[in-house]
């Protein structure tokens, strides 16, 4: 008995068992899609967060008012309190202790409305200092951007992000165009181009000005001086380290502190950040897989009860094929192959399934699914495996069966 | 004791007869026993019976129910070992072979014929021929060449498609025993061939017995029914698991 023949019988075995071979394929099928698909979605969401951190900018430090921890064990305001201020950021750009630092852009925020003819939106309006665009790695659709004279002179301009833009003009060209801001007209300069939106803020959503225009004639008062963030650009991911360390000593200069635990600010890098939030995916991912994995197992198992029914049903068949000469080997691998044809065929219908989803889910629930070549075959081959692995014992059973038995059955 | 000469890939009989020129015996039982064992419970089935078959004979093992013929059946059959004594088939001793190596003398040595007909449903008549022959490698070719001609042998030359479903009862029974006609086996074994059967069919089998015993097969019948032992040239009359005549039959 061959291998081809061998196949031809258990072919027919399970073909003559229609409704019930589709069902056991059916568990494994779903098992295998599921894992696809869940593995898919936990490294496309891993990769959509990580690509939203890295638009941020490259090589990046962020750098907060307000400290995570204090020496009093009280969470200071993270990213509320005013102690980051202009000058802070002015040093941080110009000092020659800050070598390893290319750029630096202060940012300062506050939600206003804007009002162009009857249109109205309120936005994070946002002052900034010119050397924004570069640090934060934004380009432009139309118009210019911030220049220093016009940081110098506080002037009247804003630059629309493109959400903002099209909510207060629609599709007409929007440079040149004035907008209201607290009672005070601005000229468009400018549009950002979209780079779409982060898990917390969406970038295209915003209105741009002058950051001594932000600080004088739009907040005012004592708050003037401060900065919500600051933005450090490093020369290269290499010295990323190097001018986190040669911030975290500037501020501590200037603010006057001499334990660094007690510092006033927080400085975080985009790595860190995209590690914490993709270990947070990966999380979810093994927990999802682990799920999925088990309705594998509950197919496997489906596979070993269908095959112990058909060693069953068939010890007649068995009895006779021994009384006609087949050795127990003949018939171990016979039944070995009819689980391993089960697992195949799941594993594959799984895989088109799995990919199929994988293809439209995107479209459906908006994020994306990485589905790897490697990870389709790995599953077809973990199909074959569950098959032959739960179909050894019923496979062994049928050719332990002794024939005087076997043929007795009725 | 364990004879060299067994061959999983079944060589046709006739390589075999290199080796021993004229095998006159087809079946040697030298104080053949068997016991049973369920726990603590023995049971002798057969007591130590001595039985030659020659090559072309046609015997037949006559006995009512728990006379100790389906042991005999068995062990004959190499379904079952001894516990005791010597069984020599077709020249070879086949005591305490292992597994595989029983598979393949009952596929070289062996053509069995059931009761119950024991086809492949799914299988069309000249598959279920095939199957033996399947197991002792013969090409795909010769193979079909082979079981078309076993089922002209047995007039069914034209049933070669049909399914067992589509055969009488009859014809089913003709089948298998072109199954069991197309390894070439050293004798023809048949359990009770004739049980399932009615009138008509039996003598449409126990016939066709006769032309192949014409032909010079050995064939070894095992039943309860005297109208069908009576058509062997040899019965052998067992009871509680010894023999207890031997004798040729006039008729």
């Amino acid at each position: 008995m061959n291998w081809p023949e061998t196949f031809g019988i258990s072919w027919s075995a399970i073909r003559s068992h229609g409704l019930r071979s589709v069902l056991t394929v059916l568990g494994i099928l779903i098992g295998i899609a599921a894992v696809i698909l869940t593995v898919g979605l936990g490294l496309g969401t891993q990769k959509d967060v990580s690509a939203q951190i890295s638009s941020l900018g490259s090589n990046l430090l962020i750098v907060s008012p307000g400290s995570a921890t204090s020496t009093t064990g009280i969470r200071g305001g993270f990213g509320t309190s005013s102690t980051l201020t202009l000058a802070d950021a002015e040093a941080l750009a110009t000092s020659v202790s800050t070598p390893d630092i290319k750029g630096v852009a202060a940012e300062k925020t506050s939600q206003l409305a804007l009002t162009a003819g009857t249109a109205n939106w309120t936005t994070s309006v946002t002052g900034v200092t010119p050397s924004w665009l570069s640090v934060r790695a934004r380009t432009l659709s139309s118009g210019a951007f911030i220049t220093n004279a016009e940081n110098t002179n506080s002037s009247a301009v804003v630059v629309l992000g493109s959400q903002t833009a099209t909510e207060l003009f629609g599709s007409q060209n929007v440079v040149g165009q004035t907008v209201t801001i607290n009672s005070k007209t601005f000229t468009v300069i400018g549009v950002l181009a979209s780079v779409g939106s982060t898990t917390t803020s969406n970038l295209d959503d915003v209105a741009i000005v002058p950051m001594s225009t932000e600080a004088n004639e739009l907040v005012g008062g004592t708050s003037s001086a401060t900065v919500s963030t600051v933005y450090i650009e490093a020369k290269s991911a290499a010295q990323l380290s190097a001018a986190y360390q040669e911030a975290d000593t500037m501020l501590l200069n200037l603010h006057g502190i001499t334990s660094a635990a007690s510092a006033d600010f927080t400085i975080s890098s985009q790595d860190a950040l995209v590690s914490t939030a993709t270990s947070v995916y990966r999380t979810l991912t093994v927990l999802l897989t682990g799920i999925a994995g088990l309705s594998l197992l509950v197919g496997g198992i489906g596979v070993m009860n269908i095959m112990l029914v058909s060693v069953t049903e068939r010890t007649k068949e068995i009895g006779l094929r021994k009384a006609l000469g087949a050795p127990p080997w003949a018939i171990r691998r016979q039944f070995l192959v009819e689980a391993a044809i089960l697992g195949l065929s799941g594993g594959l219908l799984g895989a088109v399934l799995g990919v199929a989803a994988a293809l439209v889910l995107p479209g459906v629930i908006g994020s994306s699914v990485v589905v790897s070549p490697g990870a389709v075959f790995l599953s077809i081959g973990v199909a074959i495996a569950i098959g032959v692995t739960f179909g050894v014992y019923p496979a062994t059973r049928a050719a332990a069966l002794a024939p005087i038995d076997a043929l007795r059955t009725e | 004791m364990v004879n060299n000469k067994i061959e999983i890939s079944g060589e046709p009989r006739r390589a075999r007869s290199g080796r021993d020129p004229e095998p006159r015996h087809a079946i040697e039982l030298i104080g053949a026993g068997k016991t049973y064992r369920s726990g603590s419970i023995e049971f002798e089935a057969l007591k130590g019976i001595d039985l030659t078959i020659d090559v072309g004979e046609y015997v037949a093992v006559m006995g009512p129910s728990g006379s100790g013929k389906s042991t005999i059946m068995n062990i004959l059959g190499c379904l079952d070992t001894l516990t005791k004594g010597e069984y020599h088939l077709g020249g070879d001793d086949v005591d305490d072979l292992d597994e595989i190596e029983l598979a393949a003398i009952r596929n070289e040595q062996i053509g069995f014929v059931f009761q119950g007909f024991n086809l492949m449903p799914a299988l069309s008549a000249w598959r279920n021929v095939e199957v033996g022959m399947m197991y002792a490698r013969v090409p795909k070719e010769e193979r079909k060449v082979r079981a078309e001609r076993a089922l002209h042998r047995v007039g069914l030359g034209d049933r070669m498609e049909n399914r067992p479903g589509e055969l009488s009862g009859g014809q089913q029974q003709r089948v298998a025993v072109a199954r069991a006609l197309v390894g070439e086996p050293t004798i023809i074994l048949a359990d009770e061939p004739t049980g399932n059967l009615d009138s008509v069919s039996t003598e449409d089998v126990l016939s066709l017995f006769d032309e192949l015993h014409e032909a010079g097969r050995t064939i070894v019948l095992i039943t309860h029914e005297l109208e069908v032992a009576q058509r062997a040239r040899r019965i052998v009359w067992v009871r509680d698991g010894e023999i207890l005549r031997d004798e040729v039959n006039a008729a």
